[in-house]
């Protein structure tokens, strides 16, 4: 049985000390189920960014507790994939090598590498690329070899930090489609941090809101779209209503004044109840 | 010599005026085609449909190696001109000796049985030298760059030493070791040492932190975030204080063989100087610039061999 299981209950993240210190998360709570596609909405500066580096275990949560499948995370690892914003791609490596990189640690053997490399390579449509060096590819083929060397560690987590933030709106829309392919596929979870209400939307089961910083759970959107989702959803009456909520709570986070007392009777309808209260 | 002088301003001039215009006629034969299917604006888009790239690209490339070379041979008639007229402005050409003489001097150096044990002795010196410079600044840099103690450790006296110039360690280091030799090879060796190894902690430096990041998501523990991502992110940085550690070797050891060496091509030419074959010491400095000239294209080539995709970087501009 796949897993990937997320719990955080109460993580709080600082960077920096003294003056400077600057609280990043604030008594974050979230459970997020094996095999979801989380999508983390949240107004820029939030802390989307740094749920990502924690969970990833770049930064070490300061309080709170935080799980993967009920093991402190203290470290990176590759159970835990990321898919940075920009590609960060190896440059001395090719397409190949890059991807090939998560196997040749693992002391997969040279056949088996060779079988998974040419499958994965398939399924992102890099095969005619194989031996192009990353500054060679454009930015949405460099995306999809951050994401083929990710999944060849087939990790039970796979974090995804505005990966197609930089990306022009048509790569973007393929680059969506690819993803809701492979997560479809593998069901690994997906933690799928994006400022983009549309990609939130069209991605993720739920849609987690983060408050402003410091970050802290704002309040938990069930996505009831239909999967398959192809392109059309985006133009459907359900997903225009969701984006509306979206952007009223966003909008709350944005401005800094809560106007939740004219929203709030057009929201409970789609709304979760919130595992961490609002202020 | 003013009437020389005119006539060699004719000859480049010359060239000059030719190139542009057989140009043109290519251009005008294609502006030719374009034209009797189209009139005006339409030209432009026509020859970028069929560019003449090939034989342009040659082109150009072929009148780029003619304006070298015409450079070149205006600069060898202007010493010539200087040190047979024994012209005296400031600087005085009466003892420089013309390439002509220069040229009969290289011939015999060329063929006489001493210059393969010149030419050998100094190669030897600076690849000792330089290899154990790199061998040395190249684990202690990136030590340096990875670890904050390390740095603490070795900082303070590197940085007191490096701006002492190698030709300042020759009495040293004729004193510290038994033999010349030893004591050339090891003034190559401090020559070489501090542009490999601050190219090498500068390379570490300027590493894109997320590089380690994302190879720390794949799986990678220390060893091999160490050989598959520091090294080969800090390689062109160290490739480029290869280079200027290799030019700086030869001119220690030039400097280190006139002071005590027995063979070598620094040694040959101060040795003419002495026994006063002017012809030789261009000869000799000749050969110097010839073979730093060689081991940098040497350098560059391996570099360019162990990073293919710097190759494709400089392909792409």
């Amino acid at each position: 049985m796949r897993q990937g299981a997320i719990d955080l209950e109460d993580v709080t993240l600082v960077f920096g000390s003294g003056a400077n210190a600057v609280v990043a998360l604030e008594n974050l709570s979230l459970h997020v189920e094996p095999g979801e596609l989380l999508a983390i909405l949240g107004p820029s500066g939030c802390g989307k960014s740094s749920l990502v580096s924690t969970i990833a275990g770049f930064h070490p949560p300061h309080g709170g507790s935080l799980l993967v499948d009920g093991a402190v995370v203290s470290r990176p690892g590759s159970d835990r994939g990321v898919v940075f914003q920009q590609p960060t791609l190896f440059p001395w490596k090719s397409v190949r090598e890059n991807v090939d990189f998560g196997l040749r640690l693992r002391k997969v053997q040279r056949r088996e590498r060779r079988a998974i490399l040419e499958e994965i390579l398939h399924k992102v449509g890099l095969s005619e690329f194989t031996s192009h060096y990353p500054t060679q590819l454009s930015g949405g083929m460099q995306q999809r070899v951050g994401l083929a060397r990710v999944l060849v560690n087939r990790p039970r987590v796979m974090l995804m930090d505005e990966p197609f933030g930089s990306l022009d709106a048509q790569t973007r829309l393929q680059m969506q489609e690819l993803l809701l392919d492979v997560w479809n596929e593998f069901r690994m979870t997906i933690l799928f941090v994006t400022h983009d209400i549309d990609e939130a939307i069209f991605l993720g089961s739920r849609v987690a809101m983060l408050t402003r910083r410091p970050g802290r759970l704002k309040t938990i959107i069930d996505v009831a779209l239909r999967r398959p989702r192809s392109l059309d959803v985006l133009v459907s009456p359900e997903f225009m209503l969701l984006k509306r909520n979206c952007m009223a709570l966003l909008r709350e986070e944005t401005v800094g004044t809560d106007r939740n007392q004219e929203i709030r009777p057009r929201l409970e309808a789609s709304r979760q109840q919130p595992r961490v209260g609002e202020p | 010599m003013t009437t020389r002088g005119e006539h060699r301003a004719r000859v480049t001039a010359i060239p000059s005026v030719v190139l542009p215009s057989v140009e043109a006629n290519l251009d005008s034969s294609s502006i030719a085609v374009s034209r009797t299917a189209t009139t005006g604006d339409n030209h432009e888009a026509l020859s970028r449909a069929f560019p003449l790239s090939t034989s342009r690209r040659g082109f150009t490339f072929l009148r780029r190696a003619l304006v070298r070379i015409l450079a070149l041979a205006v600069f060898v008639a202007l010493w010539q001109a200087a040190s047979t007229s024994k012209a005296r402005f400031v600087v005085n050409f009466a003892f420089v000796p013309p390439p002509t003489a220069v040229a009969l001097a290289a011939l015999e150096f060329v063929q006489s049985p001493k210059a393969p044990q010149h030419v050998i002795s100094s190669v030897r010196r600076v690849l000792i030298g330089f290899a154990l410079a790199a061998a040395v600044a190249i684990p202690l840099g990136l030590a340096i760059g990875r670890s904050r103690l390390v740095a603490d450790i070795v900082m303070t006296p590197l940085e007191v030493l490096r701006p002492i110039p190698g030709v300042a360690w020759i009495p040293l280091a004729i004193l510290m070791f038994p033999t010349p030799e030893q004591s050339m090879i090891f003034i190559c060796l401090i020559g070489a040492l501090f542009p490999i190894l601050l190219s090498t902690i500068h390379g570490v430096e300027n590493l894109d932190r997320r590089l380690v990041y994302a190879a720390q998501t794949l799986g990678a523990r220390n060893w091999h975030i160490f050989t598959e991502v520091i090294f080969p992110g800090a390689l062109p940085s160290i490739v480029t204080g290869l280079t200027i550690g290799m030019g700086i070797s030869w001119f220690l050891v030039v400097t280190a063989e006139m002071i005590s060496g027995r063979f070598g091509v620094g040694y040959f030419t101060w040795e003419a100087y002495t026994l006063q074959n002017y012809a030789d010491i261009v000869v000799g400095m000749l050969v110097i610039g010839i073979l730093g000239m060689g081991s940098s294209l040497l350098v560059r080539f391996l570099g360019g061999r162990l990073m293919p995709w710097h190759r494709h970087l400089v392909h792409a501009r």
